[in-house]
């Protein structure tokens, strides 16, 4: 394989930057928003670069390696810290920076009165960094490292208005559940290890075929678990509404277009385990549906405009994670719905964004509407990224998602139905709740708060939000046309070119796809015609109720696992103070029982140790004598 | 003279002192019967020198006295300052355990 010396400015760059305007403190408050910015743009150049050249070189020697350093050398045991840059990866890296660098330069104007400015824009640097090692790395441990660092950047930025508590209650909620995924992925390298003496991906990839299948299946399983808990997947789904907690452009870069998706990168990148091991793929598929259900269901419910766009991110990354569970078939597809997801998805984002700019930090669409005449450019640009998720030709949404229920139907026999059907269901409550939300905010009666003058925002946020649109419109229709995306990707997760067997013909798919959409559409167009009142209405159903609760997610997460882990605690506590304190206790209060009885012997009077001397004396001499005879 | 008369004499007055010893308050008493003892074991010191005809026994006889005479500066110091501070020289009113 190729080596390059380039692959390791991607990181290098944000890292130093991070590093650099958190040691310089205040120092760099008023130029350190630009000089990120520069510096995220400068790590989307060098991705660019390194784009062309790959695309320079034959298919076979596109992907390129470097190494830095020996990073742990232990008996035959060695890992490199050595990033591997190849078709998939640089998708990500492009999608990385690129989204990444819009993001920074709507968060000068969107973040100009935040006092810590500077702070926030060092911790996007470092999550710009930590998702490039975790896209770069060439082994699940450099993984790893990457992996961590986007979860503590999660954190921190979640948490960037600590102030708050809830927010940061928020924050530490999100960084708990992501444990628990991380968990899974140490359990999941372990295992890798414990199988194949290795932890590099070619390493286990050129073994996998000696492995039996229940360590892959466990290994999968636990693969699974992580990308749930970082990509907010069943049953690890319930940080990402709370996770609106921080800034919206965080939200739009790393609760939307890069961070929540790395489960889906790592279910990608890990192909070899899956294709070996279909319980596990199973596994997947069930996740991905459950979730985009999930998810759908839940935006359907919350008038809390950022929530439902977390909603809808979970039931999106739903419709990722059931296509990488259809193997070779699915990768490509679920990579593409990822990248058009990331630009239509970040851009809706930064429109809601806008939208609370514009309306002094109102996030309930129930304070909105009749925007569109007062916000033309972001209700544009928001427009379009709404065409792109429900799904409407030619926008990009249209090209991944139907290809995505194309490939469920594509299971073959009940299966497929039920996994197809369940994906069209989920295109039905998409358009539904996001058709919703498009009428709440931009059209009808106006519902403002007296102080609310909403005006457009400048242009250094639209700007980001304008190209962000066209990614929304144009992005599908180019990385489909001629089936490039399947192609480019081929090498990395379609070796053997599998041929795609077609359950029902692709026309007819689409016609479904596009039917699903009119439905949709209909509906939220017939449920939320005329005046709408400003709170959302008390007399609904139960069902409702759930739904507004979050599906009770957190109620059965409370119910299940923190009030017995509470008891358990109380038990540990009880069983610490009563039976090791105990045993200790005891100890001591033996001994100075002991001690009180003996302590009668000693009486102060001389005579009493006279005559117990003698009585010693006569002892010692009768054992003397006995002895002697 | 039949020397096991000594040793019986001997025995006798030990057992006198070890009696005085422990049933006696007085503390110049018990002195005095812990001199009895150290002498009756001189008594069989020297009987018993004299019966294996040779000086070991009366050798050690010297030591006791010296050691009796250390003793009794000793002792009869401690028991006068006893009385001083005390008022009182029995040995029981000596006790500062607390029961």
């Amino acid at each position: 394989m190729n080596t390059s010396t380039n692959i390791v400015y991607l990181i290098a760059l944000p890292l130093f930057s991070s590093a650099l305007l958190m040691l310089l403190g205040r120092k760099a408050d008023k130029w350190g928003h630009i000089f990120a910015s520069l510096i995220s743009a400068s790590a989307f150049f060098v991705g660019v670069t390194e784009f062309f050249a790959m695309c320079s070189r034959p298919e076979e020697a596109r992907a390129v390696t470097q190494k830095l350093f020996t990073w742990i050398s232990v008996g035959d045991f060695q890992v490199d810290a050595s990033l591997l840059l190849d078709q998939l990866s640089i998708a990500f890296v492009l999608l990385i920076t690129g989204v990444g660098t819009l993001i920074h330069i709507y968060s000068i104007a969107y973040m100009s009165h935040d006092r810590d400015q500077r702070r926030f824009f060092a911790y996007l640097n470092f999550f710009i960094a930590a998702m490039l090692l975790l896209v770069l790395g060439d082994s699940y441990l450099n993984l790893y490292v990457g992996w961590e660092g986007v979860g503590l950047a999660s954190y921190l930025l979640i948490g960037f208005w600590n102030q708050k508590p809830e927010y940061a209650t928020a924050a530490k909620k999100a960084f708990v559940m992501n444990r628990v995924g991380d968990f899974g992925l140490s359990i999941a390298i372990m295992i890798g290890f414990a199988t194949f003496g290795s932890v590099s991906f070619s390493g286990i990839e050129e073994k996998v075929g000696g492995a039996s299948e229940t360590a892959l299946t466990a290994m999968g399983l636990m693969l699974l678990l992580a990308a749930a808990g970082k990509s907010a997947q069943f049953p690890l789904q319930a940080w990402l509404g709370d996770a609106m907690a921080g800034p919206t452009p965080v939200s739009a870069l790393i609760h939307a277009a890069t961070m929540v998706t790395a489960g889906v990168y790592l279910i990608t990148r890990s192909n070899f385990i899956f294709d070996n091991a279909p319980t596990a793929q199973l596994a997947v598929v069930m996740i991905g549906i459950i979730t985009l259900l999930f998810g759908a269901i839940i935006g359907t419910a919350k008038d809390d405009i950022k929530k439902v766009l977390a909603a809808s991110t979970m039931s999106q990354i739903g419709y990722m994670i059931l296509a990488t569970g259809f193997g070779p078939a699915g990768y490509a597809f679920a990579i593409m719905h990822l990248l058009t997801h990331g630009f239509f998805k970040a851009g809706m984002f930064l429109g809601a964004g806008s939208v609370m700019h514009g309306m002094n930090d109102e996030v309930n669409m129930r304070k909105y509407g009749g925007l569109a005449k007062f916000m033309p450019i972001t209700s544009i640009t928001f427009g379009l990224g709404y065409l792109a998720i429900i799904g409407v030709p030619p926008f990009a949404g249209f090209y991944s998602k139907d290809k995505i229920i194309e490939t469920a139907f594509n299971a073959g026999g009940l299966q497929g139905v039920i996994f197809g059907g369940s994906a069209l269901l989920g295109a039905i409550i998409t358009a539904f709740y996001m058709t919703r939300v498009m009428l709440l905010t931009f059209a009808g009666n106006k519902r403002w708060a007296s102080d609310a003058h909403p005006h457009e925002s400048p242009f250094l946020m639209w700007a980001p939000m304008a190209i962000l649109a066209i990614g929304s419109v144009a992005s599908g229709y180019l990385l489909y046309s001629g089936k490039a995306i399947v192609k480019w990707l081929a090498p990395v997760v379609d070796k053997d070119h599998h041929e795609h067997v077609e359950f029902l013909p692709p026309i007819v798919v689409t016609a479904l796809a596009i039917a699903a959409v009119v439905i949709g559409v209909s509906i939220a167009l017939l449920k939320n015609r005329g005046e709408q009142s400003e709170s959302a209405p008390s007399d609904v159903s139960i069902w409702t109720r759930i739904a507004r609760r979050d599906l009770l997610q957190d109620d059965a997460n409370e119910f299940l696992f923190m009030r017995p882990g509470q008891e358990v605690t109380k038990a540990l506590v009880a069983t610490d103070d009563r039976v090791i304190d105990g045993a200790v206790r005891g100890v001591a209060a033996s001994a100075v029982g002991s001690a009180r009885g003996l302590r009668k012997l000693q009486t102060g009077y001389v005579r009493n140790y006279a005559l117990l001397i003698l009585i010693g004396a006569a002892v010692i001499l009768a054992a003397m004598w006995v002895v002697t005879i | 003279m039949n020397p096991t008369n000594y040793l019986y004499l001997s025995a006798i007055l030990f057992s006198i002192g070890a009696v005085g010893v422990v049933v006696r308050r007085n503390a110049i008493v018990v002195f005095m019967c812990i001199e009895l003892m150290l002498n009756a074991a001189n008594l069989a010191f020297v009987t018993f020198a004299n019966m294996t005809g040779n000086l070991q026994g009366q050798v050690m006889a010297f030591f006791t006295m010296v050691v009796a005479a250390c003793e009794v500066v000793v002792g009869l110091a401690i028991i006068v300052t006893i009385y001083r501070s005390r008022r009182s020289a029995s040995v029981d009113d000596a006790s500062l355990l607390s029961r």
